[in-house]
């Protein structure tokens, strides 16, 4: 594929704008650029072409199966993104004064209110952009209370397992804590007596993933967020996956004091090829006060953005969030209600438990427990008896036009894929995954070079990652 | 209710049979019953059309400005019909983080030309895929140039509040010391900057255009700094760098700045894009998703994540970031915008932007609104305000147009090439009536 600069030709382009209506003024030499931007030179229809080039060799939900683990690639409706784009919310101005975007900001305390109830939190903060982000701010909260209460030297260190994500203990250090990693027991939970020995007077809290990374909801949850509070730390609900448990139980309940979620998952909001996201955070009411500036308020009988919050962590981004994605998660919220929601999450488990028993045969599911939304299978044996790798098996499926499930992930399995089928998929396209899966099994017993270098049929085959991280070329060198 | 669950009561049927159960119930066993949610206390589920009159009637509580002369962070631009249609193309939408090269070419290539753009605009050696948003992309800065000799942060009291706060929270967070750098008419005090420096600086933001429109002198600044061994992040607007004198040549080892002007709409503050691009030197620093030029199997030029060793999946703790999910299709609408536009149409839309602002303000000043400050400004700029600020804004307002924002000691407004000479005639009017009033 032709890079966009290299369509590009001296004295093409569009023609946007009118000629300028005021006299032209030029800053003085000092204060300009001294050589223009090397930006394409191209018309609209080769812009057109280019991108639908683009676009062909992309791979999206439309396109098919999409069970990355962790990731929840359920459809993606288009009502929301068309209430998104409505000029009256697409054209407003974040410093509009507030009588002028009532509609907007009720936007946010509606949201705020739905997913308080399926949360079971008090109140909720829209500003982080992602989960990573939620994950720091939630932290943040959670050192600001503790230092409120003068045990803010103290409490030092933050309790993650080990089958968490990279972004908690990446946001947990970013707030200056020292990870502390616990164990998982042998059934796949966090080892009970691990975290009693762990928690202490220097514990500011836990982060936990739940369901787990491995796909499994943490039995002994209760008494795991008591020992936490016990010894006076907060928990922390990483809801990355709460697509399994939407409706049927809620983290607030449960011992969790915050929360991120991840709208681009379980919320439906598209990935939009990494982003934009968002990570709303959803607080009981003794953290509220913590809170990122501004959240919104009543005030006599309209609503407002209220900075009014003194032991406030600050701001973590400009403005109120990503506002057009917390408005597609509300779209989304409405259309599925009290009866939607739930069996969202009962087709996703469904989904889930049947993929993996119908792939129990030709692989082995890291921990044999009934699954939630997800499940990791270890592909070690096959490595063994064959040399055909997690790897190779995930590059085979793109053979089928399956986009692979996550590899490597959580690190604690080995040979891991991770496969989230989410609720959106028919019990066929199950079928005929499972079908490909068997068939590459099958494969790597009689013919193992065949994955080895599979992909067969994509535009590229096996990049070179290892050169492309020792020679880093990151733009493209207009010199060449 | 809506659903987008293609299974039936027959297939669930099917498939609980086919892992041994008989009632859904049975797969949430794990949970301790006790903690069973019972019925939630939302509403029920809603069909399509509902659903869109229920948006359209918050929808119909807003006001969309037609005319608007604010920015302060947030700026209204002509966005050209391919952008939207591109940025909508329904896999760019729907596609996870390009984890799997083969399939995902369109994405990484497109992240790819993305930051070679970044590096266009701002002159930089390296860019990375984006990050939230421009005040985020700040506080990221920070932390690359934070060592464990050097932990303090000089901030520009010049620069956009939001940004200085959000600098703040990320050095709360890690303990570093946040220094402002004071003002003296409408840019930062050299010699406060001087004074500030010293051997446990790790570096100093600055924002140019400033948050009241004024232009820094960020190479004296970049000198000051690198003689104290300091980096210098600069904080800019893209659509100024049309126009003006780069990061690069200012010296700057990082720049930074909100891409929301290149083809987003106003959005009431977000989905933005933050964008950040340094020096070759503090590459392996820089936080978040990296393209990169490969070869595949066959020998075929492809593209792939690339610097991963930096990130938070392989480093976990000893990341120097934690981001994740970025701003994706927020970076593809800003290379599609800056392709549309090209080097002559980006050059277009800031001298405008420009003249425009120059225009304003000279009229403004005949109708007795003088600017604040000297020196030179881009598309923003601060005049006094005598009358009551609120009265005025009220008095714009009726006429549909969103005036400057009211600030410390007057308005801040803003011009770019949306704003038609008769607008601008309009207000300065309106100024001038109510001034009279
Ligand atoms: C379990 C878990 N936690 C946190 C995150 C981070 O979310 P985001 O990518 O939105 O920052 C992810 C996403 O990949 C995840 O799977």
């Amino acid at each position: 594929m032709k890079l966009i600069f290299e369509r590009s030709r001296p004295g093409h382009g569009c023609d946007m704008l009118p000629a300028n209506d005021v006299p032209t003024l030029q800053p003085a030499a000092e204060y300009t650029r001294q050589t223009a931007p090397n930006l394409p030179e191209i018309t609209e229809g080769e812009i057109s072409r280019h991108y639908s080039e683009l676009e062909r060799n992309s791979r999206g939900v439309n396109n098919g199966f999409y069970p990355l683990g962790s990731c929840t690639m359920k459809y993606n409706p288009k009502i929301n993104d068309e209430m998104a784009a409505l000029p009256g919310f697409a054209e407003l101005h974040p410093l509009q004064p507030p009588h002028t975007v009532q509609g907007a900001l009720q936007v946010m305390q509606m949201a705020e209110e739905l997913l308080d109830e399926i949360t079971g939190m008090d109140c909720m903060t829209f500003q982080p952009a992602a989960g990573a982000h939620g994950e720091y701010t939630g932290i943040a909260m959670i050192k600001a209370y503790h230092k409120k209460r003068g045990e803010g030297k103290t409490r030092t260190k933050m309790l993650v397992p080990d089958a968490a994500h990279g972004t908690n203990p990446a946001s947990a250090a970013m707030n200056g804590y020292t990870v502390v990693t616990i164990p998982s027991a042998p059934d796949g939970g966090v080892d009970v007596e691990a975290l009693r020995a762990a928690a202490g007077a220097d514990t500011a809290g836990l982060m936990l993933t739940n369901p787990n990374t491995l796909g499994l909801f943490e039995k002994n949850i209760c008494e795991i967020t008591q020992i936490v509070h016990d010894a006076g730390g907060l928990n922390y609900y990483d809801g990355a996956n709460l697509n399994a448990i939407m409706g049927i139980v809620r983290p607030g309940d449960m011992g969790f004091d915050v929360i991120h979620l991840n709208l681009h998952k379980t919320f439906s909001t598209p990935h939009g090829g990494g982003g934009p996201g968002s990570g709303a955070v959803g607080c009981k009411t003794i953290l509220a006060p913590f809170l990122p500036r501004p959240v919104v308020a009543q005030e006599g009988g309209t609503l407002v953005l209220s900075n009014d919050i003194p032991d406030s962590i600050g701001k973590v981004r400009s403005f109120y969030g990503n506002f057009l994605i917390t408005l597609r998660a509300l779209c989304y919220v409405l259309t599925l209600g009290q009866q939607g929601i739930p069996a969202a999450a009962t087709g996703a488990v469904l989904n889930a438990n049947y993929l993996m028993r119908k792939l129990a045969t030709p692989a082995e599911i890291a921990y044999n427990r009934t699954c939630m939304h997800e499940f990791v299978l270890s592909m070690k044996t096959l490595k063994k008896e064959t040399g055909v790798s997690a790897l190779d098996l995930a590059k085979g499926l793109l053979d089928y036009g399956i986009h692979p499930p996550t590899m490597y992930f959580p690190l604690i399995v080995e040979e891991a894929l991770m496969f989230e089928p989410t609720e959106t998929e028919s019990i066929e396209t199950l079928a005929e995954a499972a079908e490909a899966f068997r068939a590459l099994v099958a494969l790597a017993h009689q013919n193992p070079e065949a994955l080895h270098s599979a992909p067969h049929s994509t535009p590229v085959r096996r990049p070179d990652e290892v050169g492309a991280a020792r020679n880093p070329v990151l733009k493209y060198d207009f010199a060449r | 209710m809506g659903s987008y669950i293609p299974s039936t009561p027959a297939s669930r049927q099917q498939m609980l049979n086919a892992i041994g159960m008989q009632h859904a119930e049975e797969l949430f066993a794990d949970i301790p019953n006790e903690m069973l949610a019972g019925e939630l206390a939302i509403p029920p589920g809603k069909s399509e059309l509902e659903v869109r009159r229920i948006l359209q009637g918050m929808e119909a509580q807003n006001t969309v400005f037609p005319t608007i002369f604010r920015g302060a962070g947030a700026y209204r631009h002509y966005i050209p019909s391919i952008v939207k249609q591109v940025a909508s193309k329904e896999t760019f939408v729907t596609a996870y983080t390009p984890y799997q090269a083969e399939v995902s070419q369109g994405t990484l290539q497109m992240i790819f030309e993305y930051q070679t753009e970044i590096c266009e605009l701002t002159g930089m050696d390296v860019a990375n895929a984006s990050v939230y948003d421009g005040a985020s992309a700040a506080a990221e800065a920070t932390i690359m140039c934070r060592e464990r000799a050097r932990q303090t942060v000089l901030v520009a009291a010049t620069a956009h509040s939001d940004t200085i706060d959000t600098i703040q929270t990320y050095s709360d967070s890690a303990g570093a010391p946040v220094v402002p750098i004071a003002a003296e008419n409408g840019v930062i005090n050299m010699q406060a900057l001087k004074e500030a420096l010293g051997p446990e600086v790790a570096c100093l933001y600055l924002q140019s255009p400033n948050y009241f429109g004024q232009l820094e002198d960020a190479k004296a600044a970049a000198e000051l700094c690198h003689a104290a061994g300091v980096k210098l992040i600069y904080g800019c607007n893209p659509i100024a760098l049309g126009l003006l004198q780069t990061p690069a040549e200012a010296g700057a080892d990082i720049a930074v700045g909100e891409g929301q002007p290149l083809g987003m709409p106003l959005s009431f503050g977000g989905p933005y894009l933050g964008f950040m691009a340094s020096t070759k030197a503090m590459m392996r620093r820089l936080p978040g998703r990296i393209a990169g030029e490969t070869t595949d199997a066959d020998g075929k030029r492809c593209y792939v994540l690339t610097l991963q060793a930096r990130e938070q999946h392989i480093r976990r703790e000893k990341a120097l970031s934690s981001v994740c999910t970025n701003q994706a299709l927020c970076a593809l609408t800003a290379t599609v915008y800056l392709a549309a536009l090209g080097p002559a149409g980006l050059q277009q839309v800031a001298s405008q932007c420009y003249s425009k602002a120059h225009y304003m303000a000279a009229e403004l000043e005949k109708a007795g609104f003088a600017r604040r400050y000297k020196g030179e400004f881009f598309h923003e700029f601060v005049t006094e305000c005598p009358v009551e600020p609120q009265k005025l804004l009220t008095a714009l307002e009726a006429k549909g147009i969103l005036g400057g924002l009211a600030v410390e000691g007057g308005i801040l407004w803003c011009c770019t090439e949306l704003n038609t000479k008769e607008e601008i005639d309009t207000v300065v009017q309106i100024c001038k009536r109510e001034a009279q009033a």
